[in-house]
């Protein structure tokens, strides 16, 4: 399972570079590059705190009480930890992905979900994030995590998802 | 003598990634109209298979409707009109008569020639003839439907109309285009993402739906003839919602490219996005009336999901809905009078019609998950999205909420339907 997640990270890294590069030569300054790698030795960069199953970071979703969309005060720790994270590793990009319990209509849960993980993304940001490392989607109560009817399931369904 | 010939009122659709389904679809009724008209079906004569097939359309349809009651014809199948012993059929309790013949012509085509007869007047209602493809045979059992339909209550039948839904098989989600009593059931696309509020354009050509195969909420146009579709709306965040304007030129969408949910106009090819609403906000599911001037839609603006009205071009929101609960999915009458919507209270999910005039909630079913409601073209049935027996299903409640029916398909859920235009 790790060595999965390891590999797809890696590859994720891959491609970010592949696809980044033609803009790095065209406009971002070879010095800032440098001094991110500088920060972030390659023993360092080895052992990802991303991977550490011990870290905060290894908490990747935010719940919310019914129709709320504001980041409850027991999550905003976590959220601070992976906005620390991704202001130190800007090569780094999250999408959040924001989810609804069934109790709504899937159009207005589409715009809620989407309210819940916009609003991770200004926490991040608020927090050192870049923007441009972060998207925003929203599944509404279309992916639901449990299926019964029930708060058990509808409290697993309210949640943005930091996907790396 | 009426002698009408409907031909080619059945188009031939081609559609894409078309898959036969055999649908073994169970329909449960339940309730009655306040008076239920008690009409006779003799078997039809001709080509034996064809004449049971559309004999039991036509009385399915009936039946669904809740309007009329089958009088048993006991055997008895007069053939012509001449043979009709009218009194026979006052004392079996009838007050009008199907008779018929079906055949398959030389052209290949499926045709069914009946008369329908007052049995207490004694005078025949109308004589006509019904041709389609002969790989439409209950087509021409709705049409017979609808004429009888249209003969004896006045109002246009909704028989040969078509439903869109979508089937979600486990992580496979289908947008289906059906019949409108859930036969004869197209797959017009089908994939491992949600797919989500099928919106027919008016003239029934083309479906605009939500969905996620890129990895968020996009909104797609596909022609049901060719199959080809088109990105509408792409941008950042969630694209979704459609809904036509009636003339067809124009559709209204939901974006959160510029923050919360909010509603844009946009053209059928994608361009000439623009906004009209200007909330912070989730504004969704807009719905354009009948003439085109006014757009319903939900919001949470005043703290609680309510129905909104507001001018088609932009302008002030009018609240529709108040007191308990919360209002979502509104959707216009087609003849303008009203709305019905998704009531939500309690914890339950009811089906709920208002009144322009005198603003009266009337809640039409028991609740539970019943969501997404949609008018028949003619008003007088509405279908919506509920779940029995731990499934999704399609449901419809009259519009006066007399008569409920059940529809299971074979496998899956059913979900997001929306009944189609007139053919």
């Amino acid at each position: 399972m790790k060595k999965l997640v390891i590999s797809i990270v890696l590859v994720n890294l891959l491609a970010a570079c592949a696809s980044e590069k033609p803009k790095e030569t065209a406009q971002a300054p070879a010095p800032a590059a440098a001094a991110t790698e500088r920060t972030a030795p390659a023993p360092a960069a080895a052992v990802d705190e991303l991977n550490d199953a011990n870290s905060i970071l290894a908490n990747r979703s935010t719940y919310y009480p019914f129709d709320v969309s504001v980041v409850q005060e027991a999550d905003k720790p976590l959220v601070k930890a992976h906005a620390r994270y991704l202001s130190e590793n800007l090569d780094r990009s999250v999408r959040l992905e924001g989810n609804c319990d069934e109790r709504g209509s899937n159009e207005y849960n589409l715009g809620l979900g989407q309210r819940r993980a916009d609003g991770v993304k200004k926490m991040l940001i608020l927090g050192g994030a870049k923007s441009s490392q972060i998207t925003t989607v929203s599944y509404g109560e279309e992916r639901p995590r449990a299926t019964g009817h029930n708060e058990a399931s509808w409290k697993q369904n309210r949640r943005t998802d930091l996907v790396y | 003598m009426l002698l009408r010939t409907f031909q080619g009122m059945i188009g031939l659709l081609f559609l894409m990634q078309v898959t036969a389904a055999k649908a073994e679809l169970t329909i449960e009724i339940v309730g009655a109209g306040e008076y239920q008209f008690p009409v006779a079906i003799v078997p039809f004569s001709g080509d034996g298979k064809l004449a049971q097939v559309i004999r039991d359309v036509v009385v399915g349809d009936l039946q669904r409707s809740g309007l009329f009651r089958m009088v048993d014809p006991e055997g008895v199948s007069p053939q012509s009109v001449a043979d009709v012993a009218y009194g026979d059929w006052q004392i079996r309790g009838a007050e009008a008569l199907v008779i018929g013949s079906v055949a398959f012509r030389d052209d290949g085509r499926a045709e069914a020639r009946f008369h329908l007869l007052d049995v207490v007047k004694q005078v025949k209602l109308s004589e006509q003839v019904v041709s389609a493809d002969a790989g439409q045979v209950r087509a021409v059992g709705h049409r017979v439907a609808d004429l009888i339909y249209e003969k004896l209550t006045g109002d246009r039948g909704v028989f040969n109309t078509r439903i869109a839904y979508v089937n979600r098989i486990g992580r496979k989600y289908n947008l289906v285009v059906a019949d409108s009593d859930g036969y004869n059931e197209q797959v017009v696309l089908s994939q491992d993402h949600p797919v989500m509020s099928p919106a027919w354009s008016p003239d029934g050509s083309h479906l605009a739906y939500v969905g996620f195969e890129t990895g968020h909420a996009v909104v797609y146009v596909q022609s049901l003839y060719t199959g080809q579709r088109k990105v509408l709306a792409d941008y950042a965040g969630s694209n979704s919602a459609p809904a036509w304007s009636p003339d067809g030129r124009q559709l209204a969408i939901v974006l959160t490219r510029d923050g919360s949910s909010q509603i844009y106009l946009v053209r059928p090819d994608g361009s000439g996005v623009r906004r009209i609403t200007f909330s912070d906000a989730i504004d969704t599911e807009p719905d354009f009336s009948p003439d085109g001037q006014h757009l319903l839609f939900s919001s949470d603006r005043g703290g609680s999901v309510q129905i909104y009205r507001m001018p088609a071009m932009g302008g002030l929101a009018q609240r529709m809905t108040f007191g308990e609960g919360n209002n979502f999915s509104p959707r216009h009458s087609h003849d303008g009078k009203s709305f019905v919507f998704a009531h939500f209270r309690n914890g339950k999910f009811h089906i709920a019609v208002q009144d322009f005039k005198t603003e009266q909630m009337e809640i039409l079913t028991e609740g539970g998950w019943d969501k997404k409601p949609s008018f028949a073209p003619n008003d007088k049935l509405i279908m919506f999205a509920s779940e029995a027996r731990g499934r999704g299903i399609l449901a419809t409640v009259s519009s006066d909420g007399r008569v409920k029916q059940r529809i299971f398909s074979q496998s899956g859920d059913a979900r997001e339907p929306v009944w189609g235009p007139y053919p």
